[in-house]
């Protein structure tokens, strides 16, 4: 391979693998209004709702009601916003649901859950408000 | 945490001459030895990043959150508390189904012997954290039957979502509760219980809403846990 075929190949393999890393990241990567809302997620949620948001968090596997996934854009669009609020305040129950689904409202103000909503919507890329 | 960095902590724990330090100043011993990856004093920036960035659990209080007993032989010993590390969202990644842990990120606590364990559990049980901090005195220490505090462990509070109450038996992101009791202080398990945020600002537990009767139970459900596992 000549010098001038290697310095293509390396641009080849370096856009390629720069490609490979875009679409490695979660659907949820970094846009700056997430910043705050994708780190409490990261920190607080993914232990059961995924990595990947997708609802197969490393605790996943021994819950008797599986995480919401909350890539499902059908799923998710059917929820209201004032739902999901209210199951990150007040846990599950507050909506009929899992009680393994905790009340977070004693750790995040009220402007972080309705980033972490606004959030939601941006990961499942549905609905607005209902 | 790197693997120099714990080669360079063992071998200062080895070589630091603790049993001349730890009658005379416990806490300048404790700095040399663990504050690259414990807090000794109450730390003022309680972020989330700092959080992130922590190599282990605090250690300000810990006179008033482990047995010394425990301490002297886990320091001899260390064994995996938190299956998934100090904090999950570091060692975990997708799996085939659900995230799994990636045990190769996962680190071990420097072994100690048994002179170098009991100097530092000696130091460790000096520093009780600011007054008011654990409820002395909360746990009422009365039985529960067990059934009843499986239910509530797994069933009505959701405590089994993040914690193991044996191998398989509950989620990985806590730390586990099979050898909790031997572990920690019920006063401590109660505190921590009614409030984590106040005790580990920002941790991944949340506050919940739990009546005092409530918190007996689960307190005295996880002690019973371990006298459970010491009879194995």
């Amino acid at each position: 391979m000549n010098s001038r075929n290697s310095i293509s190949f390396s641009w080849l393999t370096g856009i390629g693998l720069a490609s490979l890393l875009v679409f490695m990241e979660p659907a949820t990567a970094a846009d700056d209004q997430f910043k705050h809302a994708e780190r409490l997620y990261d920190t607080y949620c993914t232990q059961c709702h995924g990595v990947n948001r997708n609802g197969n968090g490393l605790n996943s596997a021994f819950m008797s009601v599986q995480p919401r996934d909350h890539s499902d854009a059908k799923g998710m669009g059917d929820i209201p916003n004032s739902e999901i609020i209210d199951v990150i305040k007040k846990g599950g129950l507050a909506a009929n649901k899992s009680v393994l689904m905790p009340a977070w409202g004693g750790v995040f103000s009220d402007e972080e859950v309705s980033q972490l909503a606004a959030y939601l919507r941006h990961v499942c890329k549905c609905g607005s408000d209902q | 945490m790197k693997p120099y960095l714990l080669a360079a902590i063992s071998v200062s724990f080895f070589t630091a001459p603790l049993a001349v330090h730890a009658g005379e100043a416990p806490a300048v011993l404790l700095q040399l030895e663990c504050a690259s990856c414990h807090a000794l004093t109450k730390p003022e920036n309680t972020s989330l990043d700092r959080l992130w960035e922590r190599k282990g659990p605090d250690l300000y209080y810990a006179g008033s959150k482990f047995n010394k007993d425990w301490l002297v032989k886990w320091l001899q010993d260390p064994t995996k508390i938190r299956p998934a590390g100090e904090f999950y969202r570091k060692h975990v990644k997708p799996g085939a189904k659900e995230d799994v842990v990636d045990e190769p990120s996962l680190t071990i606590h420097p072994k100690l012997t048994t002179k170098d364990a009991e100097a530092a559990a000696d130091a460790l049980m000096t520093l009780t954290g600011p007054e008011g901090l654990i409820e002395k005195g909360a746990f009422k220490n009365q039985k529960v039957v067990p059934s009843m505090g499986t239910m509530y462990f797994n069933k009505l509070r959701g405590c089994s979502a993040c914690h193991m109450t044996a191998p398989g038996k509950g989620g990985l992101s806590g730390p586990e509760m099979a050898t909790a009791g031997a572990r920690l202080q019920p006063d401590f398990i109660y505190s921590y219980i009614k409030d984590p945020q106040k005790i580990d600002k920002g941790i991944w537990m949340p506050k919940l809403d739990i009546s005092d009767a409530d918190l007996q139970k689960l307190t005295s459900y996880i002690v019973q846990l371990s006298a459970k596992e010491d009879k194995k």
